[in-house]
């Protein structure tokens, strides 16, 4: 899961048109190299997209926004194919954009 | 048979026989079915037996062959319904000497940085050095369910996270090797500050701390780092019968009697220390507090102390692993080169990080009571007081405060 904060997205705010493209490309590039272990990915609409249903008070409550008010917010993800954590975690760290990624098995 | 005796000494021995075997016994479990966890749980009940039936009918001959027996009888029963875990298990026999040491591979397995730092300590301590969850929580004063839990999530994250069994490649060793090294030292570290006269029924951590840093360097005969903290545990070590008094009070370093050290140790560790270093040119933090402990440890004296020597180390420390508490240490030496005043005036900018940090103010207590502000230095003592809980560190400060002009220095 790709996990985007305030900063991040400040950052991609502030560039400029050539440095934004180049960051964009580096991710494109990242999902072609890596592309015969990724069986799906998505990119999310922003956080501010977000509607959320909390189904544990009783009656259903439906708020706006993601389901944490957190500074941190899941921009993303990849489903991939690995052997083992260790693989994952190096798919991880070459990741090139947003500055948190969480590694789940999928159950 | 050995006799069977039930003394501190014949438990201690115990213990030792199932370190030597109980993590062999896994990695060659794990191998053998590819299941962690399944493996663990075998040698664990076998480990259970053997510290139940040996003191009473005494240490088997084999105790390998005693513990590999027991596990796979166990094995055959437990895992009844897995054919084809019941299948390796028929075919399990002893590695042959000179097969490789699959205890490397579950180290790294036991300190993988997905698991939580005390998983990774209660994981190496029981998989590895055969601890059973009783001794473990002895060890760290805690509910013996808190590490009944901590093991088995920490099982269960191996095996539905996925983390490898397996020495991880060249690219990722330098990082998960320091996550190794970091597990043995912390648990030196508990071991060797606590080894207070209240906790002697308690496993001497320090000792499997030691043993670990060994098997580790025995593997990896070509990582520097790994001779360094081997080195840097036993410089420690060999200067433990001078750290406390008859009543088991912490005799700081000025005051301890050096005839007391082990010699022979000490320059036993220094030689491999020295050896590590110039084979590799590679130096690393444990390498480097390594030496310093060296320069106190061959000090004929502590008035003969090598402090301009110790104060250049601590600057390459601070080079290769910038923290305030090594910055607090080099203020130490620094005052024995430049003087009280020149260290006091280090401590002011360590205040904000290190403010709960009772040596921080321990520290200054004596800096101060140097420079003849007894009134200050009184109040930086208490402060200290009431921020340590080890015994051993709050008996040394009463005393200090009790004898308010004494000049005691920290060991």
């Amino acid at each position: 899961m790709f996990v985007e904060n305030e900063e991040f997205a400040a950052r991609l705010e502030a560039m400029g048109e050539l440095e934004r493209e180049a960051a964009y490309e580096a991710v494109t590039r990242w999902f072609a190299e890596n592309s015969g272990k990724i069986t799906h990915h998505a990119h999310l609409a922003p956080a501010h997209t977000a509607t959320t249903v909390r189904l544990d008070g009783g009656e259903p409550v439906v708020t706006d926004g993601p389901f944490v008010e957190g500074k941190e917010v899941v921009s993303g993800y990849a489903e991939v194919e690995v052997a083992d954590l260790d693989e994952a975690l190096k798919l991880a760290r070459s990741w090139p954009a947003c500055p948190v990624v969480e590694i789940r098995p999928i159950a | 048979m050995s006799a069977p005796d039930d003394g501190r000494g014949s438990r201690e021995a115990l213990a030792h026989v199932v370190r030597e075997h109980a993590g062999r016994l896994v990695a060659c479990l794990v191998s053998l079915l590819g299941d962690f966890s399944a493996a663990e749980d075998l040698v664990q009940d076998a480990v259970e037996t053997a510290l139940r039936r040996w003191p009473v009918e005494g240490v088997p001959d084999r105790p390998d062959a005693w513990l590999l027996t027991v596990a796979r009888r166990r094995g055959l029963d437990v895992l009844r319904r897995e054919t084809n875990h019941r299948a390796k298990l028929a075919r399990l026999r002893w590695p042959e000497p000179g097969e490789g040491d699959d205890r490397l591979r579950l180290i790294f397995t036991c300190c993988h940085p997905a698991l939580s730092p005390e998983a990774r300590i209660a994981l190496t301590l029981r998989v590895v050095c055969g601890l059973s969850t009783a001794q473990i929580a002895a060890a760290f004063v805690v509910p013996e369910t808190t590490v009944a839990q901590r093991i088995t999530r920490a099982k269960r994250k191996i095996a539905a996270a996925g983390i490898p069994y397996r020495i991880p490649a060249a690219d990722e060793l330098p990082e998960r090797l320091g996550a190794v090294l970091a597990v043995v030292y912390l648990l030196f570290n508990e071991g060797y500050l606590s080894s207070t006269g209240d906790r002697a029924e308690a496993r001497d951590l320090a000792d499997d701390a030691e043993w670990l840093a060994a098997l580790l360097a025995g593997l990896m005969p070509g990582e520097p780092e790994v001779a360094g903290l081997l080195a840097l545990i036993r410089l420690h070590r060999a200067r433990g019968a001078a750290r406390f008094d008859s009543h088991g009070r912490l005799v700081p370093l000025a005051e301890q009697d050096r005839s007391l050290w082990d010699h022979a140790a000490i320059a036993e560790a220094t030689a491999a220390l020295t050896r590590a270093a110039r084979a590799h040119r590679r130096p690393g933090p444990y390498q480097v507090q390594a030496a310093i402990v060296a320069c106190h440890a061959e000090a004929a004296g502590f008035e003969q102390t090598d402090w301009a020597q110790i104060l250049v180390l601590y600057d390459m420390l601070l080079a290769v692993a910038p923290s305030p508490v090594t910055r607090l240490h080099r203020a130490v030496a620094l005052r024995y080169v430049k003087g009280p005043a020149a260290a006091l005036a280090e401590l002011t900018g360590l205040e904000e990080a290190l403010s709960r940090y009772p040596l921080l103010h321990a520290t200054r207590a004596e800096l101060l009571r140097a420079l003849g502000d007894t009134d200050q230095a009184r109040l930086s003592d208490e402060r200290a007081l009431g921020l340590t809980a080890n015994p051993a560190q709050q008996a040394l400060l009463h005393q200090r405060l009790d004898q308010a002009h004494g000049d005691v220095r920290y060991g």
